[in-house]
């Protein structure tokens, strides 16, 4: 029972980076990367929080501390610095 | 009752490790949900809205899932108090990040203008502020 629930919680997690990723690799514009990539670090968040529940430690919540802090900065910092297609002249 | 034998109390292994990985599943169902939306949607905003709100459920589904691994009722308490933070962080820079892609997806024009209802920064861009 708990083997064939972990190896699906593996799976579950294993598809949803793939899909992430070809988002990633299709997206049109670059905000579609940026949400897209935004998704994937709570993704890697998510991992990190499984892997201690599952394995019944708490190495790892430095590391999902700083990645909530900071993954902010990246979407901001594309979004914010993103070119404008439509430069409006009134 | 004392309060060391209470907080000494536990769950039997097997009933903690089956909540504990029911509710890394169900997390991990939620980040799934977010990225088939990634995948589903057109614009850059329906995408902000398909991946920005069940990535903040699952990230509290995974922290309840590493408090109640901890089995007893102490070290739940204590796992709660090291997983507050990270989920109270979340819930203060998803909608930040939200914000600031979705007001640059406007400017930028990578919206479709037809599948908006209101318009209302356009209606303000139009007319002058305090005209009345």
């Amino acid at each position: 029972m708990n083997t064939v629930l972990v190896v699906a919680i593996m799976a579950v997690f294993g598809v949803t980076a793939l899909l992430c990723v070809v988002r990633i690799w299709r997206g049109p514009s670059i905000l579609d990367r940026t949400v897209a990539s935004d998704v994937l670090l709570t993704e890697v968040m998510c991992v990190l929080g499984a892997d201690m529940a599952i394995n019944g430690h708490t190495r790892n919540i430095p590391v999902m501390l700083i990645i909530a802090a900071v993954s902010v900065f990246g979407s901001i910092a594309v979004a914010r610095y993103v070119a404008r297609r439509d430069n409006p002249t009134p | 009752m004392t309060v060391q034998s209470f907080f000494d109390l536990a769950l039997p292994a097997p009933v903690a490790e089956i909540i504990t990985l029911v509710l890394i599943l169900l997390g991990a169902i939620l980040c799934l949900s977010a990225a088939v939306g990634l995948l589903h949607f057109r614009d850059v905003p329906s995408r902000l809205h398909a991946a920005t709100k069940p990535q903040v459920l699952g990230v509290v589904l995974i922290c309840l899932a590493i408090a109640v691994s901890q089995r007893t009722i102490g070290g739940m308490l204590m796992g709660v108090l090291i997983v507050i933070p990270v989920i109270l962080l979340q819930f203060a820079t998803a909608p930040l990040s939200a914000h600031m892609v979705g007001r640059q997806a406007y400017r930028n024009g990578t919206i479709n203008q037809r599948s908006l209802v209101a318009d209302e920064y356009d209606e303000s861009k139009r007319t002058p502020p305090a005209v009345g």
